[in-house]
């Protein structure tokens, strides 16, 4: 049971895919500017990780190892469109806020990272929970990153007015970079930072 | 199994496997939940219609306030009349309407020759829809379906005028692939909100709203016909200017304006 939970809650903290993998940044730029969208993200992506995941590990021992990667990217892009089908039937506003986003699941390199590194050497339950852990852990900083980008970029949480802004007859004036890509980046860097100060055995020898 | 693993016969069937399960899967999903993605579909653009007619509230029926205030007819783009209703057929009725179809189909429409064709259609249909809110007898707003070429896809929207078929009520999009916080601005309710009381159309039915590049100068004397451009969109703002003005014009919706100004598109 152990060793369960602990492949479950690694990906969290101790070896988050984003901030110490350094992995699925791309559309943790893209999707951030709200918290509705992210969320919508992680849900999708926690089912493309954890299913794609434990589809490689059942098929693991059978596939040739000619066509060991493109047998997995197709796994993982059916994945990805059965998501993108449920968002479009139960999401619909949020899934024209994504857009192209959900379709470039595919990419995600933690995906695929995944599957190579953890699925095709261990058993199906244990792969799928991998998958899950590590979508939780790429979730967590959308999370924080786009906690901070709606509140201080729309100054709003869930499309709630916290901060209200001087457009709708408030006073705070929305900080437009926190709608752009690159605050992003800068969130991230500061979680890693706090991370890393917070665990030191993280730290990177230079 | 007595092959080895990497065999080509056995490397061919788990390819045909992985692929047999995967498309079925993917199948699977598409045909169960495609009724509903289609319903989101007809409820968004439906949602489109109301705002642009400024019909919409936060706390609306969407599809009931549709059917008691919108009445959507079918327009002949050339003579500008009203299909009379026993006249619609399978292809022809307002209800299920798809102008991307009616677009394709010769027997409904004609290749645009390319100089005169700012907006880049290609082909120009020769029916299309129309939605009028009316009060009583009285016309209160036409909504027009516009569409045309931005930077990289064909942008589809509305625009409404009201009762005086001069002024805009408003204008959105509900289907294009723009850059999103470029050209994807356009669906950006500030910018739609400058099309708002802005004249398009003269007294007589000339066209007059143009999309500049850059913004407006308040002291210019047509500068209640003009709108902004979106910053780092030129060729979508640009699109959007001619298909704009094409969907207005002769080519366009203008016939059945001049029937409604007359007051008999019938």
């Amino acid at each position: 049971m152990n060793e369960y939970k602990k492949v479950l809650l690694d990906p969290i903290f101790n070896n988050n895919p984003i901030a110490l993998q350094i992995l699925g940044i791309c559309s943790a730029l893209a999707v951030t500017t709200k918290l509705e969208t992210s969320m919508v993200m992680i849900m999708a992506v926690i089912f493309v990780a954890a299913f794609s995941n434990a589809s490689v590990s059942i098929v693991r021992n059978y596939m040739p190892s000619s066509i060991r990667l493109i047998g997995e990217m197709t796994i993982i892009a059916s994945m990805v469109i059965i998501a993108d089908q449920f968002i479009q039937a139960f999401a619909y506003d949020v899934s024209k806020q994504l857009s192209v986003f959900v379709s470039l699941i595919i990419t995600n390199c933690i995906i695929l990272g995944r599957t190579e590194a953890f699925a095709l050497k261990n058993p199906p339950l244990i792969s799928f929970i991998d998958g899950v852990g590590n979508a939780l852990g790429y979730g967590l900083i959308l999370l924080v990153v786009g906690f901070f980008r709606e509140l201080f970029g729309s100054g709003k949480l869930f499309g709630i007015n916290i901060l209200t802004p001087v457009t709708e007859g408030g006073w705070y004036v929305p900080n437009g970079i926190m709608l752009l890509a690159p605050s992003a980046f800068i969130l991230i860097g500061l979680f890693i930072w706090v991370l890393r100060t917070w665990k030191p055995e993280q730290v990177e020898e230079a | 199994m007595s092959k080895p693993k990497d065999s080509v016969s056995r490397t061919l069937m788990i390819a045909l496997g992985v692929c047999l399960v995967c498309s079925l899967l993917v199948s699977t999903a598409a045909v169960t939940l495609s009724s509903r993605t289609k319903e989101n579909m007809r409820l968004d653009k439906i949602k489109n219609i109301l705002r642009a007619g400024d019909l919409m509230g936060e706390k609306i029926d969407v599809a009931k306030t549709y059917e008691e205030k919108v009445e959507p007819v079918l327009i002949d783009l050339n003579s500008g009349n009203i299909m009379p209703q026993d006249q619609y057929t399978e292809d022809l009725n307002p209800e299920t309407f798809n102008v991307k179809k009616i677009a394709q189909d010769p027997k409904y429409s004609k290749d645009i020759p390319s100089g005169e064709d700012p907006a880049q259609l290609g082909r120009r249909p020769q029916y299309n829809v129309a939605y009028l809110v009316k009060d009583g007898d009285a016309l209160q707003k036409v909504i027009l379906p516009v569409y045309g070429k931005g930077l990289w896809s064909t942008l589809y929207g509305f625009l409404a005028l009201n009762g005086d078929l001069k002024t805009v009520s408003g204008i959105t999009f509900y289907e294009h692939k723009e850059t999103p916080g470029l050209g994807g601005e356009v669906d950006n309710p500030r910018w739609q909100g400058l099309w708002k009381g802005k004249k398009a159309l003269t007294e007589n039915g000339d066209i007059k709203i143009q999309v500049l590049k850059g913004a407006v100068e308040p002291s210019n004397p047509n500068a209640n016909s003009q709108i902004d451009g979106l910053s780092g969109a030129t060729i979508t703002t640009r699109g959007v200017d001619l298909f704009v003005k094409y969907w207005l014009g002769d080519q366009g919706f203008g016939p059945f304006l001049d029937k409604l100004r007359e007051g008999d598109a019938q």
